[in-house]
């Protein structure tokens, strides 16, 4: 196998696994906190939408990741609001943002289909860059790559090994014993919900402004659900969330691939493949259900109130 | 904090009905607001939307139509739904219903028998329930989440789809178009009103709905799905099996929303094409919500949602609104509705709180 086909081989899985990389570490977040928000498909394609408009209209590609952070976390707000202060039903709540995030960015993309921009810039460093193989393999990607790869090292130092991190797991694990010792369960839960808002928000702008720099309706493709089996995947671990963004990017290239080599095979049935492993993998990790209980926060899913 | 929700010693029953109602009347504010800032004159986007659609016949037999599905996918979801069974893959199971009715339809083209109808209905609710089954299978066999399986499937089933019109079941003589020759007049619906699209489909949808509420009002199992709901633990005592209801619930969403699928086949459209549903799976879900996850509150919050629909494609035609727009009032309502429903089980209480008569003790 000639090295010159493996290069952009995997320079392709960092790009398609890098917007589960930000949905699935900013969910983890959220979970470790307690709240299964399953609006990560809406928040994604409105942080898509809001990214790829500001990109065409500013030609500012800073602004226009902090356009798909700000509108990630704007609809997680009204999700946090809702299931943390509202005592709502998280499932339905999450459905909701995914149903409502679908049909606001179609809305708010009309204008903007067949709209086009450069593309988020790949990193070139006179000379290094240059190397063969190691060149663009280590120093020849997007700004938000690397941005990904440090924000898992940051959420799994966060999580393990500071105060606040501690506290999270606390909210998570137990909210009565962390609001009984004096923290505030809801304000926790509400950063968290923010926090993986605007992660879940940059990973669609990745789709948008770095991916395939153009607007399509629904272009997230079920990628914010796959994010979600990421997390139950990871067992709530940051770097196995990682790990498994960049096992899914593979799977999504082999499509891309099998087709480019001849095999005969229907483009339909190659597309179901990131949808036949992220069921696949599901089914393997929660076999085992004493184990599945004992990595999943203990409160997921539940709401708290302090007369409850 | 001036204003604190405080807990009800038990839930409102009235609330249950007035929430629904708070929700639509925000959701209409909400939308005035929002036809005010893209430049449209409110009331004139009102009556476009809500009343335009519905003023001939031809409107509401469209309505009618446009509700059959959401009808039949809320009913079946909102059984689900009180089990806490969270199928959120009607629209593959819709998808896959359609394809084996419409599958049936092709394989027997150009005969007339009158059976051939029921045959596809009952293959699309056994293909509905069969793409059911398997979320339904993984989460008794091996206690995964099927939530995220169901929706994988929904990608799935589109995909089948997908391939299935732009390959073996593309017409032969449709000049390469992805899509299936128009399905033979025995294999067609019998209409209801002529020159309109209104066929026996909404009348199946109506007895599924009477189905529906004698199951959950006068049956063992609608009595068991209620219990597992609100107490699995209760459940487990009194002997209920979990994982039938599990199986039990997701067969009959996948059922109705396999009906729903070939329903709106060989009733509405006529052939298998790429986008057989313009998300009725999905819109069922706010659909079952809306409806209190009762069979007669899901009718009601069918037909108003069926006309979210209409209004969409009216505000598209006559002010060249996006018809994305149905989306978004179709989400903010169920935000509103689940905000709103805060208040069947807590009020809210200005002013501090007040001292608990047990803890002076």
């Amino acid at each position: 196998m000639s090295i010159d086909w493996l290069v952009p081989a995997i320079l392709t899985i960092v790009t398609a696994a890098t917007p589960l990389v930000f949905a699935a570490v900013g969910e983890t977040v959220v979970e470790k906190a307690g709240v299964l928000n399953l609006g990560v498909e809406g928040m994604m394609i409105m942080g898509a939408i809001a990214a790829f408009a500001t990109a065409v209209s500013t030609g500012s590609e800073v602004l226009a990741i902090l356009a798909g952070a700000a509108a990630g976390l704007l609809l997680s707000l009204i999700f946090g609001v809702l299931c943390v202060y509202l005592q709502s039903n998280q499932v339905a709540t999450g459905l909701a943002l995914t149903i409502f995030g679908l049909g606001l960015s179609a809305l708010i993309g009309h204008s903007y289909v067949g709209a086009t921009f450069d593309g988020l810039a790949k990193l070139d460093i006179p000379g290094v860059s240059d190397i063969p193989t190691i060149g663009p393999l280590i120093f020849g990607h997007d700004v938000l790559v690397y941005l990904s790869v440090i924000s898992v090292a940051l959420v799994a130092w966060f999580l393990n090994s500071t105060r606040a991190g501690l506290l999270v797991r606390a909210v998570g694990e137990n909210h009565d014993a962390a609001h009984s010792i004096g923290y505030s369960v809801m304000l926790v839960r509400m950063g968290a919900i923010l926090f993986g808002g605007a992660m879940a928000g940059i990973g669609g702008a990745y789709l948008s402004v770095a991916y395939t720099p153009l607007w399509v309706e629904n272009m997230t493709a079920g990628r914010g659900w796959i994010a979600l089996a990421l997390v139950v995947f990871a067992s709530w671990k940051p770097w196995r969330a990682f790990f498994g963004a960049y096992l899914f990017g593979g799977i999504t290239i082999i499509q891309l691939y099998a087709q480019g080599m001849g095999v005969e095979v229907s483009a339909q049935f190659l597309s179901m493949l990131p949808y036949l492993a992220t069921i696949l993998v599901l089914v393997v990790i929660s076999r085992d259900s004493a184990k599945a209980r004992l990595n999943a926060p203990a409160c997921l899913g539940k709401n708290f109130h302090v007369s409850g | 904090m001036l204003i604190r929700l405080e807990q009800r010693p038990e839930a409102s029953n009235i609330m249950v009905y007035v929430s629904p109602l708070i929700a639509v009347v925000l959701t209409i504010l909400t939308a005035m607001i929002m036809f005010g800032a893209l430049g449209v004159d409110p009331a004139k986007a009102i009556e476009t939307f809500f009343i335009e659609p519905v003023s001939t016949l031809d409107g509401v037999a469209e309505l009618l139509v446009k509700a059959t599905p959401l009808v039949l996918i809320g009913v079946g979801l909102s059984l689900g739904f009180q089990a806490n069974v969270w199928n959120i893959g009607a629209e593959g199971q819709l998808v896959i219903g359609a394809l084996a009715g419409g599958g049936l339809a092709l394989a027997f083209y150009g005969q007339s028998s009158t059976l051939l109808v029921p045959a596809m209905l009952v293959c699309g609710v056994i293909g509905g329930m069969a793409w059911a089954a398997i979320p339904a299978w993984m989460k008794t066999r091996f206690n995964t989440n099927e939530i995220l399986t169901s929706l994988m499937l929904t990608y799935v089933g589109l995909l089948v789809l997908s391939y299935l019109v732009h390959g073996p079941w593309k017409d032969p003589e449709g000049q390469n178009f992805p899509e299936s020759r128009l399905f033979h007049d025995s294999a067609l619906l019998p209409i209801l009103i002529d020159e309109t699209r209104l066929n026996v489909g909404w009348l199946l949808a109506l007895f599924v709905v009477v189905l529906g509420w004698i199951l959950m009002s006068r049956h063992i199992i609608g009595f068991q799905i209620k219990v597992i709901g609100m107490a699995p633990m209760a459940g487990a005592f009194a002997g209920f099996k979990e994982n039938r209801l599990i199986w039990i619930t997701l067969l009959i969403s996948g059922g109705c929303a396999g009906l729903a699928g070939v329903i709106e086949l060989s009733g509405a459209i006529g052939q298998i094409v790429p986008s057989i549903s313009p998300g009725y799976g999905f819109t069922a879900i706010i659909v079952a919500f809306l409806g209190r996850l009762h069979p007669v509150g899901v009718l009601f919050a069918g037909l108003l949602m069926a006309l979210t629909y209409l209004g969409g494609d009216s505000a598209q035609i006559t002010m060249n609104l996006p018809n994305a727009v149905t989306g978004v009032f179709q989400g903010m309502l169920l935000f509103f509705l689940l905000a709103s429903d805060v208040l069947i089980r807590y009020r809210v209480r200005f002013g501090p709180p007040r001292v608990k008569a047990e803890a002076a003790e």
